[in-house]
């Protein structure tokens, strides 16, 4: 059933109103040869005790497994409060708060966000959320092309150790509307991007830099020197930072002499579930003086017609209900539902729980590294600093190692293979606060089992 | 005066917090590692909130808003819609909300199966051959959908198909989003039929023409009769036909816009398919297409090899226009949308298409009943109509905007406003299916009722809402003193 | 009623040109104009010394229902934006063919003569035409 709730009278009387005989003779405006034959494809009905078994004999099939992947989305405890307050009726059945009078509540939790994620990245101002990290960041290259007038040629300095689904996404995006994305190498060694890969573009016309912090790696880039070298040639620096590190690590608004001119990430490590992808939120900010070129929604406080205050949704000129063809951007959604989810969660850990998270986070990803380099076959790959995730390279392939850990009930990270031949047998492998001693002791002991065992073999 | 529920920051305390949610403290040493030029100088300055206080202060917030849980919302073209609570609850079971989206394919066969069979119910509803379901939102799926199109003639060569047409009262996304992939938008005016001006349409095709893009039903609420014939025009000139499936709620079961002769569709999971608004997001867009465009389809796909499921990515189609998401889209709202669509199940598709045109069509003959002018009275709604207020204007001096903000205090959220541009004054009006009749016959009552005062007390309607949180806003202060973050100091 | 000047010249797109004694001129948006956009929140003005073109695209006015490319009348290089427009963008409402003048503009050889401008009864007939 479609959650109809009429009864037969009720139709009867309807189809009265109208002045037709049946609901069929309401579609006789639809030449007949367009109108359905059979929906075959579709299976029948089920009632709601019939789909909630199915739903969960899948998710049992699919089980849960002790998780030790990065790459881009985090598992971090998520208070119960947080989808307790989100999925409430009032929140999770809004639509998108136009008519400001009815959506105060919407309307004001956006402005908070706002002020959160600004003050998070260092920052002056922030939109209301995009659709994810890697679609922020493309859109971030086209707002650098609009903003940066200083430069003509639409050419953006990607690193190689930026998220290399991010990279495919900004191509995917913007290539269409004539900006190049160009690669910059980063060192084999370190693991980060170096002085030498810049060289090459120093007297070069080039509109914006990305900077990731921490990079994919989990690796701290030198965001200083970077940030300093782009803004002495008229280089927009865009930065690409995970929101749970900001708690420890100097935002994008501190880097440098001047600071980032857009910074932009994924959210979900903020009270959003892993959820096998989605729906995730990325957020975007930036300077004042470049407000203008933002796309997606901003939420401004103002007054009422009685002096009271309030809020609603401003600048909107320059999204597509009213500019069309000249928009910033195509843009009509901001991801809502999670970002309400990111600001109760930011409220809940304030700055302590977020530091607290960042820091045993840290220390868990060390406590890892040191207990499976003391497996023989695996080192680290880069020297250097890093934050909660960094890449291990083994002595045999890694795939089959990790079916092994899976057979144990362990994800054990990310093979690189696809990504990064260039480093051999690499692993991308993540702790969180989630992780306990005893976990990692278990991933320790299963992986120099496995280790073992194909040794043998 | 102050907000009826302060800013977080202003609940703020210093030394407070929500304790509990806390990880232990970790010693100073296992930080050691961090070099102090790229370490932060200052906490950041979130909010220090006890537990009660920020679910005190969020459920207010909450209790400040409308909602289809709380209020009819007829918003024309938005679909508003009961969200079930259902497909919430098994979307949120522990095994789908915990997985990695790099976790192994084996270990997710699951998910994977509930993907596949959402896939194959919207290639069925839709009547295309291929969908993909990774595009995050109506305007994303959109901008796929034009750059599959690009992609199509660029494969075959014809680098000067460089020109999409677009009907003038289109929705405002769909000339954004021929910009946005690099194409130069022509618009075409719409007869006061309200279908295509298939004389405009024949003078604008020609061997610039990559395609055109409309919805059917159209924006105008009514169904574009003649869509075989101008299926055929672009055709023969060379074109691609791409359907905004923004009102496919009107025709769900009823047509197919692969029938129609579209190439190319996005749909709303977020309308069509009940997936929560969520105050703006998030959407899903998910994209089917015709055969001759099914190599272009942005990966990740979901393909069933025997009784395995396993993702399509860029080394199995080449070919793709790419990678629109991190990961593989909005797992969580396709989830929502598959749980949906299995309850209707194949006559409840039907089902939603039939209550859906009743209700709008209910709705309007009563309106019409009570005096109000329809903008195209000789034709029949699909699942949405307009009204226009020019009238009203005129005579009275009272707007679709001040109608629009009366009905708050009726306790109604408005009906679309001042969308098509087209038609002057105009409320955009969309019932949805899961509305009682009893709840329409009250919407009428108070559209009646406003009516009346704006003959007698128009100031009434002119200076509402008198009830809600706040009084009508001051938008064009909002916009020239931008206050877009809190800051600590109060000002005006 | 709007506002029509008799000793301006006028575009069809409801731009104004005043010829300066200078040999510049002046541009900005007719009364018609300002009173379809309403309360105008930003004004983007060209910066001195871009070259421009006829019908080129070169300043933008913002309100909340609309932002709206202003075109130039004729070719020729920029020599002012009005910079009174960033903090007070309400001028071209209150004064649009005095204070809230866009900007001034030197005109290529010939430019000013070979433009299509309107007279004020021109313009008018216009602004009758589109119903104002």
């Amino acid at each position: 059933m479609a959650f109809i709730p009429h009864t037969e009278a009720e139709v009867a009387a309807m189809l009265a109103a109208i002045g037709v005989a049946r609901i069929e003779d309401l579609f006789d405006e639809i030449p007949p040869q367009l109108r359905v034959k059979s929906l075959a494809g579709v299976p029948e009905a089920l009632n709601e005790m019939e789909i909630g078994r199915l739903m969960s004999e899948r998710a049992r099939s699919d089980g849960i497994a002790l998780s030790f992947i990065g790459a881009g989305a985090y598992e971090h405890h998520i208070p119960a409060a947080v989808w307790a307050l989100t999925t409430r009726g009032e929140f999770y059945s809004a639509y998108t708060p136009y008519q400001a009078e009815a959506s105060q509540g919407t309307l004001q939790l956006i402005y908070e966000f706002q002020t959160m994620i600004a003050r998070l990245t260092g920052m002056q101002v922030a939109n209301a959320s995009m659709y994810d990290g890697a679609s922020a960041t493309a859109e971030a290259a086209l707002m650098a092309v609009r903003a940066n007038r200083k430069s003509s040629s639409a050419r953006i300095l990607v690193p190689r150790t930026l998220h290399p689904h991010y990279r495919r996404v900004a191509v995917a995006t913007a290539a269409n509307q004539g900006v190049r994305f160009e690669e910059l190498a980063y060192g084999a060694q370190e693991g980060i991007t170096l002085p030498g890969a810049l060289v090459h573009y120093d007297t070069e016309d080039i509109t914006a830099l990305i900077v990731p912090q921490p990079n994919f790696f989990g690796r701290l880039e030198d965001v200083d020197a970077l940030t300093d070298w782009a803004h002495a040639r008229g280089i927009l620096v865009i930065a690409v930072v995970n929101p749970t590190a900001l708690a420890l690590l100097k935002p994008p608004g501190e880097w440098g002499a001047r600071g980032a001119d857009i910074a932009v990430g994924e959210g979900q490590p903020l009270g959003v579930p892993l959820s096998s992808g989605g729906p995730y939120f990325g957020f975007m900010t930036t300077r004042m003086e470049y407000v203008r070129q933002m796309p997606g929604r901003i939420v401004g406080r103002t007054l009422d017609a009685a002096g009271k205050e309030g809020f609603t949704l401003t600048l909107q000129a320059r999204e597509q209900h009213i500019r069309r063809a000249k928009a910033t951007s195509n843009i009509c959604t901001n991801q809502g539902l999670l970002m309400t989810a990111a600001t109760i969660y930011l409220s809940l850990l304030g700055p302590q729980g977020l530091a607290r998270t960042a820091a045993a986070s840290h220390a868990r990803a060390r406590e890892l590294v040191a207990a499976l380099s003391r497996v023989a076959g695996v080192r680290t790959a880069f020297a250097g600093p890093y934050f909660h995730e960094t890449v291990l390279q083994l002595d045999r392939p890694v795939a089959p190692l990790l079916e092994a850990l899976r057979a144990r009930g362990i994800l054990g990270g990310l093979d690189l293979a696809t990504y990064y031949p260039e480093l051999g047998n690499a692993l991308l492998v993540c702790a969180t606060e989630t992780k306990s001693s005893a976990d990692i002791e278990r991933y320790r002991n299963a992986l120099s089992e496995a280790l073992q065992n194909v040794r043998a073999a | 005066m102050p907000l009826p529920e302060k800013v977080i920051f202003e609940h703020s305390r210093p030394g407070s917090g929500a304790r509990d949610q806390w990880p232990h403290a970790t010693p100073d040493a296992a930080l050691s590692d961090l070099p102090a030029k790229l370490r932060r100088t200052r906490l950041p300055e979130l909010p220090e909130v006890g537990e009660l206080e920020t679910v005190r202060h969020f459920t207010r917030l909450s209790q400040l808003n409308f909602s289809i849980d709380t209020h009819f919302y007829p918003l024309g073209s938005c679909t508003m819609k009961y969200n079930p609570k259902a497909c919430n609850q098994y979307a949120m079971l522990p095994e789908f909300l915990s997985r990695h989206p790099l976790a192994p394919e084996s270990h997710g066969q699951g998910l994977l199966a509930c993907l596949y069979e959402l896939q194959e119910m919207l290639k069925a509803v839709s009547g295309m051959e291929g969908v993909a379901l990774s595009p995050m939102a109506g305007a994303h799926g959109e901008f796929a959908g034009v750059a599959m199109i690009r992609a199509y003639h660029r494969a075959r060569g014809d680098l000067k198909r460089n020109e999409i047409i677009v009907p003038e009262a289109a929705h405002g996304t769909n000339p954004a989003t021929a910009t946005m992939c690099g194409c130069a938008v022509r618009e075409i005016p719409v007869a006061s039929s309200g279908d295509v001006d298939i004389e405009a349409l024949k003078s604008a095709v020609g061997p610039q023409t990559a395609g055109i893009m409309l919805t059917n039903p159209s924006t105008l609420g009514v169904f574009e009769r003649r869509i075989t014939e101008v299926a055929r025009i672009v055709h023969d000139a060379g074109g691609l036909l791409y359907y905004d499936g923004a009102n496919l709620n009107a025709i769900l079961g009823m047509v197919r816009p692969g029938e129609m002769g579209f190439d190319v569709i996005h749909m709303n999971l977020h309308k069509t398919f009940s997936t929560p608004h969520g105050g703006g997001g998030p959407g899903a867009g998910a994209v089917g297409v015709s055969a001759r465009l099914l190599p272009f389809l942005p990966i990740p796909l979901v393909a069933k090899e025997g009784e395995r499921y396993r993702w399509l990515t860029e080394a199995d189609m080449p070919q793709s226009i790419g990678r629109l998401s991190a990961f593989m889209g909005n797992a969580g709202v396709l989830l929502r949308a598959y749980i949906y669509m299995r309850m209707l199940g194949r006559d409840g598709m039907r089902e939603v298409g039939q209550y859906a045109t009743l209700n709008a069509n209910y709705l309007l003959k009563r309106l019409q009943a009570a005096g109000f002018d329809a903008a195209y009275p000789q034709r029949r709604a699909s699942h949405e109509f307009i009204v226009t207020l020019k009238r009203q204007a005129r005579e009275l001096n009272v707007t679709a905007m001040d109608f629009a903000k009366r009905l708050l205090d009726y306790g109604f959220h408005a009906p679309t406003t001042y969308f098509p541009l087209l038609v002057p004054e105009c409320l955009l009006i969309e019932p949805t299916e899961t509305e009682t009749k009893e709840t329409l016959d009250a919407f009428v009552t108070a559209m009646t009722q406003i009516q009346k005062e704006a003959e007698e007390q128009p100031g009434r309607v002119s200076s509402a809402p008198h009830t809600m949180p706040v009084r009508r806003l001051d938008d064009v202060r909002a916009a020239r003193q931008l206050d877009l973050t809190w800051k600590p100091t109060a000002q005006p | 009623m709007s506002n029509v000047p008799a000793d301006l010249k006028y575009t069809k797109s409801h731009e104004w040109v005043r010829a300066l004694a200078d040999g510049t001129v002046e541009i900005g948006i007719t009364d018609h104009a300002q009173h379809a956009l309403g309360d105008l929140v930003f004004i983007e003005v060209p910066e001195a010394g871009r070259t421009v073109k006829a019908d080129e695209p070169c300043a933008v006015v913002e309100s909340v229902k609309a932002a709206s490319d202003v075109y130039a009348p004729l070719a020729g290089v920029i020599t002012a934006g009005n910079p009174k427009l960033a903090a007070e963008p309400e001028a071209v409402n209150t004064d649009p063919y005095g204070e809230g003048w866009l900007m001034r503009l030197r005109p290529s050889a010939g430019a000013l003569a070979a433009a299509p401008l309107l007279s004020a009864p021109e313009y008018q007939k216009v602004l009758e035409a589109e119903g104002a």
